[in-house]
């Protein structure tokens, strides 16, 4: 049993995202929804669920407010907090290492798997380690890196991508996970939760004890105590963590909060929003390495600096991976997490991916939004979402990006020329009036008609003139009511 | 690593401007006894004094496709004993180019906008999406404070009847089994959602039924809905499916643009054919 585990992820590696290019590819696909099972029906749920219990608490606008003015001030005195956290880590025994980029955050890695002799690896969540296709270039190193979250575990076996930043397998029910194990894994097929379960154990247990390395995300690295924070519900990351002799933790350069006074806010606010919990199930706080031990923290920019140089874009980086943003949004709900393209889906993936991977890479992923603004209303850091999509949109039509085109340029140049003018205005909505009418005797529909009339009928103007002229004739017309006004008010 | 050339460290004071400060600079966790509750924060409307002129402003897709639900609108703010005059330069609020990133050429569309209302302290739309980009993204475009100005004049038909003028009976009767649609750019960005559900609790006969998952888009967006067909129809059919599942004969709703899109499913839809869509200013006018 257990070599089919290491067989699996050796055979079947982490699906390599390959860069850019699939990015492009898949940003074809933002248009069609595609079917992905009890996905929709699991985000709403969340969704709904977590607008039940921030219903319950009084506090919590009040601590949406103060996490963001955290992270703001985090996000602003970026270059002191993480030198605090460094001297501070690196006091109680760890060794920190800053990567600019994947690349070298790759490097740092093989160069610690190769000091300390590592051959099998344990990795608890973390999706900086998505960023940096870890596993395949662990594979390509002939290092063995077993994914230890249930999801993620579920994943890498399927040999598929996360579907989402906190429930990687989302898109998969109990029976398509009972037939995932009886394909791969050799196990009768059950649907039972407590039974899958019992099977993922089963076979991730021993993993722990034997593997030499172990890698985890980061939640939050606090500065001034230099501390560590890791959450979640399994024990995974506890196990991995502890276990191996060697720990590397990875984080991105925006996951520095100042003090350890502010992270309760970030608890309280984390667990509701990701999964409705009160407070996940198992809280970590790694205060450096334990004797006997190395603990390694790559610190990775990888694109984030990018985010830096537009102050109209800071919040984007003041995300703290809740997955709330995914579930509101009815857009992912429908063309699932894959269709982004790269680590990050959702409207934060749409807001972020753009930075970090380049508008001439990403600049489609702004416009997969019907810019509902639900995703800015759950969201518990409260970043303008919806905000910073119509601003990414603007620079994506602005800079070299796949959306830029001279042809749709001149259409909105035309456009603010006859709105400008309110004769050709008039002129030009009696056409579209028109061409509306005759549309209907048409065979087949160009363009962005024909997109509309694949699912709907066109809107059918009355015979009557439009407002303007009808407006001349008949304002005279119009009646007031003959004495006082009708209202709730008393007296009336 | 990069980090930005200029030091941005001085920024926190203006960036930490509420809350209680510790001495890092950075508020402190408020569930400490005291801090209290944030009050559900409610806009603060200016008066109306009686007998101010009104300027109607239709956006373009009302004026040319949905004209009743202009004249509606006019019909029950003159009923009402509000002047209404109709600036006949009028022409878009520039939405749609700004929607799709184009923001230079809707910034000269804003100014055409705000050149041709300038006159009036008051301006009302029928369409809380249009009524959003004037007033809240108006700043975007230009963050010149003369056109932020203007934009903040600009109130949603149901918003400036309840919320300004303080009118909840319009005296219209109508028997029917109605449900509200509304748009989210009125639910979210300008908060309004109570207005108009108030509006209909006084409508005599009108019996309302709520909508399921009410607060969920119709995946109208805009340019979206041609953009992103496949997603923006897979959207309408789930809100479709929820307005035939409600019960309603009539769907209502401030945002005629919404209606469009679901509307033109509906006609495609076996069990939705027979339900009608109206524009709520329509329906207050009703006196079936």
């Amino acid at each position: 049993m257990q070599s089919a585990v290491e067989e699996t992820a050796r055979t079947e590696p982490h699906v390599s995202l390959q860069g850019a290019q699939f990015l492009r590819e898949q940003n074809k696909n933002l248009a069609e929804p595609g079917q992905f099972g009890s996905l929709a029906q699991s985000a709403e749920r969340s969704y709904k669920h977590n607008q039940q219990i921030i219903a319950t608490i009084p506090y919590f606008q009040s601590w949406r407010e103060q996490a963001h003015q955290i992270k703001r001030y985090a996000i602003a005195n970026l270059d002191k907090l993480l030198v605090e956290f460094e001297r501070n880590i690196t006091a109680r025994g760890a060794t920190v290492l800053y990567a600019q980029n994947a690349q070298e955050a790759n490097e740092h890695l093989i160069r610690i798997i190769r000091e300390h002799g590592v051959r099998t690896v344990v990795k608890a969540k973390s999706m900086v380690s998505e960023e940096m296709e870890m596993n395949h270039v662990l594979e390509a190193e002939g290092v063995r890196a077993l994914e230890t979250d249930l999801g993620e575990f579920l994943v890498q076996l399927a040999g598929q991508r996360p579907i989402h930043v906190v429930t990687p397998a989302l898109h998969l029910s109990a029976a398509d996970v009972g037939r995932l194990f009886q394909e791969k894994l050799g196990e009768p097929f059950t649907q039972e939760h407590a039974a899958l379960t019992q099977i993922a154990r089963k076979h991730l247990r021993r993993q722990f004890v034997q593997a030499d390395l172990g890698i985890s995300g980061v939640n939050f690295a606090i500065a001034d105590t230099g501390t560590i924070c890791l959450v979640e519900n399994e024990g995974n990351q506890g196990l991995s963590t502890s276990c191996p002799r060697v720990h590397v933790a990875l984080m991105g350069i925006e996951k520095v909060i100042p003090s350890i006074r502010h992270l309760p806010v970030f608890l309280h606010l984390l667990g509701r929003s990701g999964t409705g919990q009160k407070l996940t199930t198992y809280t970590h706080l790694i205060h450096g390495s334990t004797p006997g031990r190395k603990l390694y923290v790559i610190i990775l920019d990888n694109g984030r600096s990018e985010v830096l140089r537009d102050p109209k874009a800071w919040s984007a980086l003041f995300c703290i991976r809740c997955g709330a943003c995914l579930n509101s949004c009815p857009v992912y709900r429908r063309v699932g997490g894959w269709a982004y393209g790269w680590v990050y889906p959702g409207p934060i993936g749409a807001i972020l991916t753009p930075h970090l991977v380049g508008l001439d890479q990403a600049g489609k992923l702004p416009f997969a939004s019907s810019l509902c603004g639900a995703c800015g209303e759950v969201c518990p850091v409260k970043i303008d979402i919806p905000h910073q999509l119509v601003h990414l949109r603007h620079r994506a039509v602005e800079e070299p990006s796949p959306v830029r085109s001279w042809r749709e340029r001149l259409v909105w140049r035309l456009w603010a020329w006859a709105m400008c003018h309110p004769w050709m205005y008039r002129l030009a909505m009696g056409m579209a009036r028109l061409g509306t009418r005759l549309a209907r005797f048409l065979p087949w529909h160009p363009g962005p008609l024909g997109a509309w009339t694949r699912g709907r009928e066109l809107p059918q103007p009355p015979p009557g003139p439009n407002f303007h002229t009808w407006w001349k004739k008949h304002a005279h017309e119009l009646k007031t009511f003959p004495t006082e006004l009708p209202s709730e008010s008393p007296g009336s | 690593m990069h980090l930005p050339d200029e030091p941005i460290s001085n920024r926190p004071e203006e960036a930490v401007s509420s809350g209680k400060n510790s001495d890092s600079g950075v508020p402190e966790h408020g569930t400490e006894p005291g801090a209290g509750p944030v009050p559900a924060t409610r806009r603060e409307y200016p008066v109306y004094e009686p007998g101010e002129p009104v300027a109607l402003f239709v956006p373009c897709y009302i004026d040319e496709f949905y004209p009743h639900v202009a004249q509606a609108t006019a019909e029950l703010l003159t009923w009402l004993q509000v002047p209404v005059e109709f600036p006949g330069r009028q022409t878009c609020c520039g939405q749609p180019a700004f929607n799709s990133g184009y923001w230079k050429e809707a910034c000269k569309v804003v100014h055409h906008f705000c050149e041709t209302f300038a006159p009036y302290r008051w301006i009302v739309t029928p369409s809380g999406s249009c009524a959003a980009m004037c007033r809240v993204f108006f700043g975007h475009v230009d963050p010149d404070p003369r056109i932020v100005e203007i934009g903040q004049r600009v109130f949603e038909l149901t918003e400036f009847l309840v919320e300004v003028m303080g009118v909840t009976d319009v005296g219209a009767r109508f028997p029917h089994k109605v449900t509200l649609h509304i748009g989210c750019h009125t639910r979210r960005e300008l908060g309004v959602s109570a207005p108009p559900l108030r509006l209909l609790q006084h409508v005599e006969g009108l019996q309302y039924v709520e909508l399921p998952n009410v607060e969920e888009c119709c995946g109208f967006g805009g340019t979206f809905s041609v953009k992103m067909p496949g997603t923006s129809i897979a959207m309408g059919q789930t809100k479709v499916e929820n307005i035939i599942r409600s019960g309603a004969e009539v769907v209502v709703s401030p945002d005629i643009s919404c209606l469009m899109h679901v509307e033109g499913i509906l006609r495609r839809h076996p069990q939705g054919r027979h339900i009608r869509c109206m524009h709520i200013a329509e329906l207050l006018r009703a006196e079936e």
